[in-house]
């Protein structure tokens, strides 16, 4: 960088750059807040589902499956898993872990009780009406 | 070293290479469990030892970057430390409360845990890389106050370099996005929005002021370039990172419910984030080609150019593969995002940690540089772990690619489970250069014991 290219030139550069762009971000994110509510399907949040996340949040799923894509990738897509597979089965296959099967994956057992189970699929049936752009490409996640 | 009070440096990149040792031994486990499944189960679940691998991570590069603070501050301002003591009584607080948390992790069930740490007064926990109890965030908070008022006022005392100065804003902006971790609520999607404001503004934005920072000061040390020449390009550099970074937020902002205009924004500016890296690349082999003299410390050099080359590899070229909305809409929380993240982790913050290391440990331990014999055992380390980290770069490549095609790109896609088993060659070469990349890190651990002649006196 040449003579004409001072230091002094380089940090009003960045002090400016990065106000200018920091505010675009609050301003974009402003924007957001207000579209939110045509996209975040807010109504359909009961305290069944703010129970179902706690439980979701309180047993770390997120530490093998992903949600809306994001998480571990050791195990399968739960966002739209109430489209896939429905209420009673997503119950039935708690109950069911872990499967034992000889070097498989395993899931935890996390004795969760039946009323729980039900806040948890309230949780994903909110989560699976969320508008994600059409993600993912398909059903199996 | 030319000020006492850098000693406390010390013990920060001690407890560094420790835990990140503990991460190392987790990753295999983990990998492990992609290719045995039921390895250690129930005793040590995935998502136990995923929980355990990246806090760890998180934990050591906070102690690399708080040890790299005491280091470089008082060299940079000129003066003592303002409180030395301070500066270690925060140094066992942290690692007492990250121990604590580790073996909570191991020992307690994740519920358990949270009932018994306060998150039912305060739900934070549950979310990826965050997932630390609600007593160990406000610990973590409390250790960083601390830890950035003896800082802050070592520099307002001393002399204001431009390293310095960006070196405190990277760790201010540290601290106050950590204070979104604090915010959840319920709405799912807003939940996930400022979730990123912690995670994205972390590790594309302000970290970079602290990697930038720590680079420019060891290049400044080992070249002997003129700091006036280092110090625009600083400023070129974070310019170039935040202009792209914070915006570039938005290719988070795809498919979570948030406005599809952020396909747009996120698209735009995040495929623009490589070139803050690409500048790294350029400046770290320009100092050195540039360089007024000849450092003892090869080793050091070699770490800094590397960092250079692996965060621009990582960061940026595996990080443009799948930034835009149209390739992401199929690789998202893919194998690919796993690559991605293990290369864009190791070559950007774990790299300039190590260089940062490398350069101070020596003089912290009375020598310009270590003995030849242990540079070249740390070169051997350098080379055996970054080969590996880009061979298990490649293969998770791989399996994603895979992965995409035959769950997503298919027009009969398999199943998650169904796809998985068609990965496991993939898996079985990650692991093995895993160990590679283990043997790596022994080799690092040894070239701390290597004796030899000791070359150079003591010198800043």
């Amino acid at each position: 960088m040449s003579g004409i290219f001072t230091k002094s030139m380089a940090r009003n550069i960045f002090y400016g750059g990065t106000t200018f762009f920091f505010l675009l971000f609050l301003a974009l994110t402003f924007d957001t807040e207000r579209e939110l509510p045509n996209r975040d399907n807010r109504a359909a949040i009961t305290p069944e589902v703010a129970a179902g996340k706690h439980i979701w949040e309180t047993r770390n799923c997120l530490g093998c499956h992903t949600l809306l894509g994001e998480g571990a990738y050791f195990a399968p897509e739960l966002g739209n898993v109430y489209k896939r597979r429905g209420g009673d089965f997503i119950k039935g296959w708690m109950q069911a872990m872990p499967t034992g099967a000889p070097g498989r994956r395993q899931m935890p057992q996390f004795n969760l009780t039946d009323e729980e189970l039900d806040q948890l699929v309230a949780f994903l049936k909110y989560t699976s009406e969320i508008n994600t752009a059409n993600w993912p490409p398909n059903i199996e996640g | 070293m030319q000020y006492k009070s850098q000693a406390v440096a010390m013990p920060y990149f001690i407890a560094a290479i420790g835990l990140f040792v503990g991460q190392i031994i987790f990753g295999l486990i983990l990998g492990l469990q992609y290719v045995v499944g039921d390895f250690l189960f129930p005793e040590i679940p995935f998502n136990v030892a995923r929980m355990v691998h990246t806090n760890l991570l998180i934990v050591w590069l906070l102690f690399g970057f708080m040890g790299a603070a005491y280091y470089l501050i008082p060299e940079e301002t000129e003066t003592e430390l303002f409180s030395p003591k301070l500066a270690l009584a925060m140094f066992w607080i942290f690692l007492v409360a990250g121990a604590l948390t580790i073996v909570g992790y191991l020992l307690v069930p994740y519920s358990t845990l949270a009932s018994m740490t306060g998150n039912d007064i305060l739900a934070t926990m549950g979310r990826e890389f965050l997932e630390q109890p609600l007593l160990t965030k406000v610990g973590i908070v409390i250790v960083a106050l601390a830890f950035l008022f003896n800082i802050t006022m070592t520099v307002l005392k001393g002399r204001k370099t431009v390293i310095s100065i960006v070196l405190l804003l990277g760790l201010w902006g540290l601290a106050i996005f950590f204070l979104f971790s604090f915010y959840n609520p319920v709405n799912l999607v807003r939940d996930k929005f400022y979730w990123w404001w912690v995670v994205h503004l972390w590790v594309e934005g302000v970290w970079e002021l602290i990697m930038a920072a720590m680079l420019a000061f060891v290049l400044i040390k080992v070249t002997g370039v003129d700091r006036e020449v280092i110090e625009k390009w600083l400023y070129v550099i974070i310019t170039l990172a935040l202009v792209t970074g914070i915006i570039g937020t938005g290719h988070h902002y795809f498919w979570i419910g948030t406005p599809e205009y952020w396909q747009w924004w996120g698209s735009i500016f995040s495929a623009l984030e490589p070139i803050p890296f690409f500048a790294m690349t350029v400046f770290a082999f320009n100092m050195v080609n540039r360089r007024r003299r000849e450092h003892p410390n090869k080793a050091a050099v070699l770490w800094a150019l590397g960092t250079g080359v692996m965060a621009f590899l990582g960061a940026g070229v595996w990080g443009f593969l799948h930034t835009l909305a149209p390739v992401n809409y199929f690789t998202h929380g893919s194998q690919i995002t796993a690559a991605h993240g293990h290369m864009a982790f190791y070559g950007a913050y774990v790299m300039v940690v190590i260089t940062m290391i490398s350069y101070a440990m020596p003089i912290l331990r009375g020598r310009a540089a270590n003995p030849t014999k242990a540079q070249v055992l740390e070169m051997w380390a350098f080379w055996l772990m970054t080969i590996a980290m880009v061979f298990i770069t490649l293969f998770l490549t791989a399996a994603g690619i895979l992965q995409v095609w035959l769950q997503r790109v298919s027009d009969t896609p398999m199943s998650f489970m169904a796809t998985q088993d068609q990965l496991m060659l993939f898996y079985w070469m990650r692991e093995w250069v895993g160990v590679m990349f283990f043997i790596g890190l022994l080799a690092y651990l040894a070239s701390f014991f290597v004796k030899g002649d000791a070359k150079g006196v003591v010198h800043g």
